[in-house]
């Protein structure tokens, strides 16, 4: 299957390290240090206290808040929110799965795509 | 302190042209603000307030005064998307409150029918999480149009029912992009482009502009235009919430509240409103947050023509708004507030005019529904 061209993620101080991890296979989230919360996207300082926050990692699976299918671009693809297990939902492309099947609700699980410059993405195929 | 009665929208203006290929950015902005100033009976000169938003060219302001040899003694360019210059009103109305200004100048123009898009700036920080999966406009709301259908139980068939009463209200339109009147059936025979949207659930892209004249009651009264009065106004953000994602409701829930109250009146008090129409998901999901049906009932609510004029309870978009007439710019909040000044006027077409109508809503959502938005709401009233 031909696969849509994934741009570069733009890295920054406050998230290279998500991406150097990203390249090892293991899938970050930030936890606050004060009020105990994960969110997404991740921040330095946490978007509900302004505490500061520290990297963990998560397994990876969650289920399909919401999704939609781009049917008229040169490559269709799916992209939507994942909610991931106990954590934050977060924005992500679906990959390796029928387009014609996807659900909201759907059990879903991280499948890292490779971006142009050979970033890894985290996206989430069928569980 | 209220802007309720402290400032009067006086001149409005949207360009005729929906592709401009032969004109600057800059060029368009000007064109608008000469027809509002027509209108409104007042020239160049008694301009000392200029608002603008992101689609003015150059340094927005700045540029646009030396452009256009404006001398001002107040100014504000806060950019929300779409919904900047509902906002603008907002703070128009504020600034001549205070005192800053006495006749404000807003214009908006573009044209991304005949240029490239800007290139937004990498350095915002949501786009390392968003860009690598292929967002655009068209997706970002359809995952809105999702979810409200798996928890509402909203359908494809509701959603048409917006674009057919544009439909209906923009055949009257000479200007408008898109003249046919429409169907259901059509609407849904039309391609799906991002489920469950179907093309003809999408806006028009367009070339083009607007322009309005705010001033104070002093101004106002010496000016020969009917007095349409701003007596309410809220603005609002809403946004992924720190990954706490809830695509079900709009910013709207903020500021309609807010207006409603500043105005002190209610939505069943509405004759008219314009409604911003990126997508018919922006039009059901704002209804239902201004408080026009209850929410999840929007679907209902647009059903069998109820925003027809004259066919329904709740005409709007009457130009045929952004759905078949015109969205300068990716912008349509402008047009929402011109259409609104035109029927409190009197001077909608015949064939959609709402008789004696005297209080109107104009309310736009900018930026995107599905991860962040601005939200602004004004409530106008015809005054003798």
């Amino acid at each position: 299957m031909t696969q849509r061209t994934i741009s570069a993620p733009i890295m920054t101080p406050e998230t290279e390290h998500f991406w150097q991890a990203a390249r090892e296979g293991r899938f970050l989230l930030r936890r606050c240090t004060a009020c105990g919360e994960t969110h997404w996207y991740p921040r330095a300082i946490c978007p509900f206290c302004l505490g500061e926050t520290v990297w963990e990692e998560h397994a990876g699976g969650g289920t399909i808040y919401s999704w939609t299918v781009m049917r008229r671009e040169a490559v269709p693809y799916a992209m939507g929110y994942v909610t991931l297990d106990d954590g934050p939902t977060m924005l992500t492309d679906f990959v390796g799965i029928d387009l014609d099947a996807l659900k909201i609700g759907m059990r879903v699980k991280l499948a890292w795509s490779t971006a142009v410059d050979g970033a890894k993405v985290p996206s989430f195929t069928s569980a | 302190m209220t802007i309720k009665n402290h400032a009067y929208i006086m001149g409005a203006y949207e360009h005729p042209t929906r592709k401009a290929p032969d004109k600057s950015t800059a060029q368009l902005h000007a064109e608008c603000a000469r027809g509002a100033l027509a209108d409104a009976g007042l020239t160049k000169d008694d301009v000392d307030g200029y608002f603008c938003a992101g689609d003015a060219p150059g340094m927005g302001p700045l540029s646009m005064a030396e452009y256009m040899d404006l001398r001002l003694r107040h100014m504000d360019a806060t950019d929300i998307g779409g919904s900047s210059y509902l906002m603008l009103v907002s703070h128009a109305a504020q600034a001549i409150a205070a005192g800053k200004c006495s006749v404000a100048l807003i214009t908006l123009a573009g044209r991304p029918r005949s240029e490239k898009p800007r290139v937004p700036n990498p350095m915002q920080p949501e786009a390392p999480w968003e860009w690598p999966y292929g967002i655009a406009t068209l997706n970002a709301y359809a995952l809105c149009a999702q979810r409200h259908m798996y928890e509402y139980g909203t359908t494809s068939e509701q959603l048409a029912w917006i674009k057919v009463a544009a439909s209906h209200h923009a055949q009257h339109n000479p200007h408008a992009m898109l003249r046919d009147v429409v169907t259901v059936e059509e609407v849904l025979a039309s391609p799906m482009v991002a489920d469950p949207l179907h093309r003809m659930d999408c806006c028009v892209v367009s070339d083009g502009g607007g322009a309005l004249i705010v001033t104070s009651p002093e101004v106002a009264r010496g000016l020969k235009r009917p007095l349409v009065s701003v007596i309410g106004a809220g603005e609002s953000v809403k946004h992924t919430m720190g990954g706490r994602v809830d695509l079900t409701y709009s910013a709207a829930r903020v500021s309609g509240p807010i207006a409603f109250a500043e105005a002190g009146v209610t939505q069943a008090d509405i004759q008219y409103a314009s409604i911003y129409d990126s997508f018919t998901i922006t039009v059901l999901m704002q209804l239902e947050d201004l408080g026009f049906c209850e929410k999840g009932q929007g679907g209902r609510f647009v059903a069998d023509g109820n925003l027809i004029s004259g066919v329904g309870k709740l005409p709007f978009n009457t130009d045929g708004g952004g759905l078949c007439n015109n969205h300068p710019a990716n912008r349509g909040g402008i047009t929402k507030i011109i259409e609104a000044v035109r029927q409190l006027r009197g001077e909608a077409h015949p064939a959609v005019q709402v008789p004696n109508c005297s209080l109107a809503l104009a309310h736009g959502t900018g930026g995107l529904l599905g991860t962040r938005h601005g939200s602004a709401t004004l409530i106008l009233e015809r005054q003798s």
